[in-house]
């Protein structure tokens, strides 16, 4: 590897990182405001213009704080927890492509943290780690309450995996019948997405050249499923029964202060972040979009595409809030019941009807 | 200079061997099973390194199935476990000698 | 090849480094008292094998590995730790008391299985460069090739679910039966 490619590593992976903490930030104010909004008050308003330094303020005092350390932690485990909680979270959004990759002298950029060829199969992998910071948190705070809610984050984290994996899995097999041969890279899935359905099909033309070619057309089944998985993942209301505050005090999190505290707290937002990036990236076409080359000037363009991607990812990210100012907790036997009776049976089916059009149109009917 | 494909298969034989140990020493139920999932993967390294050496796909395709039989194995186990648990309430595979004619 | 040869290259020491890990965990996992740490340390011990299986381009399989084993297996033993409320600190008179004749024979095993790779393996050479074996391979390999072994590994997947279901069912008492109620 030569000097100048070792560069743009760096750079691609403190870019994404930034941006990722950056968003992050203005995710805890986003939500506070919309919610304030949803229920008629007026949310932060007091730091910086609309109360958006408030994330900030609020970090600086959690990091001043005592981080208050309970007589009958396992120790070790109590202070690794945290840690565990943000890492996978800031990696899965390493796989993510966020925007068009652009040439510095002849050397190509791409916008994302790393490109793996199996990249699908990491963010799976990744997202399934994130459960032993919970569990983890939750056994060695040495307490009631943050064992339930560790137990209750397990069974929950493995139920709704299942169905997250098969919805990607639908998508996956889709996209292979977009390009020359399946993949797994989430690079190669984006840019199979750009143009629109009208380039296809010569019949319906008229009507789907207004149609971006995303993944969420054909397979919006696979969309909902997926969406409704990624919430109960990141243990987000109305799945949020591993820290029910009204039920178990504050669950896994319970024992935990100061800036221990504040990492659990920001790991929940990245995680929401990168999980509804991922979200856009898979169904929504990612950074694609009219990018207007040779019309608008060359900086605009090369900067719209990372435009078109937070926006997508932000419509996602408001769906998360606005569950959560709309929907009660549901009760933990519901949960189990939507996860095993509804989602995995619901994805399987769909996972069935799409390899059979999928075979369907590859092959022509099974009599010919 | 790179490692040879034997210090890898050398290495999973120490795994293997661990496993085994802990498969004969200790008599705690759940940690037998953690042993059982150290061999097999000490299993995994020795046929990855095997495939490697040889340039052969079939060795990571016998770790796919090896994985996928482990994962079944496991699930039966622990529901195993868990009933014997709820029934009484030993790790020590020594009492679980009911069957024994 | 002399050892200082060997060891003057980087890739050795990323090799000694992670095989180190791999072992010493796998030891702590033996030798742990509380179940939870045995649990953990299996973690470090498969997340080395996962590295190792990098090291030997077996990028799918590695990924593969993090994810059943380490995102699901491990979390069951968790969770099965957690709801039997086993007990999870010392557990003292539950080892074997015979500890001289099983360490002298696994030592012989191990020394007869190394010998014997190295004795067959230790010249090939194998680098974490060069052509990884693709994902695509690998499927293609699945379905065409091991096409049965595949349809027979999912049966017997679909045979653990019910069967597990089974076991872990609490059975009903003769009222609940009558009214036919599931607790």
């Amino acid at each position: 590897m030569s000097w100048p490619e070792f560069w743009i590593v760096v750079l691609r992976v403190i870019l994404t990182f930034g941006l990722l903490l950056v968003v992050t930030i203005l995710n805890v104010w986003a939500e506070r405001k919309i919610l304030a909004k949803m229920q008629s008050r007026i949310g932060p308003s007091r730091a910086g213009p609309y109360g958006i330094l408030q994330t900030l303020a609020d970090g600086m005092k959690l990091f001043f704080k005592e981080s208050i350390t309970p007589r009958k932690v396992e120790l070790g485990m109590y202070v690794l927890a945290p840690f565990l909680a943000v890492i996978p979270a800031f990696l899965i959004f390493m796989m993510v492509p966020w925007g068009r990759p652009f040439m510095i002298g002849d050397h190509e950029v791409t916008l994302q943290g790393a490109d793996l060829n199996v990249g699908l199969l990491f963010i799976l992998a990744m997202s399934s780690m994130a459960v032993y910071a919970v569990i983890l948190a939750g056994w060695s705070s040495g307490s009631t309450y943050p064992l339930i809610g560790g137990v209750r984050a397990t069974a929950q984290a493995i139920s709704y995996e299942a169905a997250m994996g098969l919805a990607m899995v639908a998508v996956v097999m889709f996209s292979a019948t977009q390009g020359d041969g399946g993949t797994l890279s989430l690079a190669e899935i984006v840019e199979r997405q750009s143009g629109t359905w009208g380039d296809l099909s010569p019949a319906l033309q008229p009507v789907l050249q207004f149609v971006p070619r995303w993944n969420v057309f054909p397979q919006i089944v696979a969309f909902v499923i997926f969406f409704i998985a990624i919430v109960a993942e990141t243990n987000r209301a109305p799945f949020d029964l591993v820290e029910a505050e009204q039920e178990i005090v504050g669950g896994f999190h319970t024992e935990y202060s100061g800036i221990r505290f504040a990492m659990f707290f920001l790991a929940e937002y990245i995680n929401i972040f990168s999980m509804s990036a991922i979200a856009a990236t898979l169904f929504l076409g990612g950074w694609n979009g009219p990018t207007f080359d040779g019309v608008l000037p060359g900086f605009v363009s090369a900067v719209l595409p990372t435009i078109y991607f937070l926006a997508k990812t932000y419509f996602l990210v408001f769906l998360f809030f606005w569950l959560r100012a709309t929907l009660p907790r549901l009760r933990y036997d519901q949960l189990m019941q939507l996860g095993w009776k509804r989602l995995i049976p619901g994805a399987l089916g769909w996972l069935i009807v799409s390899t059979l059009v999928i075979s369907f149109r590859q092959f022509g009917p099974p009599w010919s | 200079m790179i490692v040879s494909a034997g210090y890898y298969m050398a290495l999973a034989a120490a795994l293997f061997v661990i496993g085994a140990l802990g498969m004969l020493l200790r008599r705690n139920v759940l940690v037998m099973f953690m042993c059982i999932e150290l061999m097999l993967n000490a299993v995994n390294l020795t046929l990855i390194s095997a495939g490697r050496a040889l340039n052969d796909l079939n060795g990571q395709v016998a770790v796919f199935f090896i994985l996928v039989v482990a994962a079944a194995e496991v699930v039966v186990g622990l529901a195993i476990i868990v009933a014997i648990f709820r029934r009484r309430s030993t790790a020590s595979i020594d009492e679980l000698s009911e069957l024994r004619g | 090849m002399t050892f200082s040869a060997w060891i003057s290259e980087p890739i050795n020491w990323i090799f000694l480094l992670v095989g180190l890990v791999v072992l010493a965990s796998g030891f702590r996992v033996v030798t742990a008292k509380n179940v939870v740490h045995a649990a953990l340390l299996l973690v470090a011990a498969l997340a080395g094998t996962a590295g190792l299986f990098l090291m030997l381009a077996a990028e799918f399989v590695a990924w593969v590995l993090v994810l059943v084993y380490i995102g699901a297996v491990i979390v069951l033993f968790l969770f099965g730790i957690m709801i039997t409320r086993a007990p999870t600190g010392q557990d003292e008179g539950l080892d074997s008391e015979k500890k001289v004749v099983p360490a002298l024979l696994s030592v012989g095993v191990f020394v007869l299985m190394a010998w014997g790779s190295i004795d067959a393996f230790g010249t090939t050479l194998v680098g974490a460069t060069g052509d990884p074996i693709s994902t695509e391979l690998i499927g293609e390999s699945l379905l065409g090739r091991f096409v049965i072994p595949f349809e027979v590994v999912s049966f017997v997947l679909l045979a653990a679910l019910i069967g597990s279901i089974t076991l872990a069912r609490k059975d009903l008492t003769p009222i609940e039966e009558e009214e036919g109620r599931r607790v």
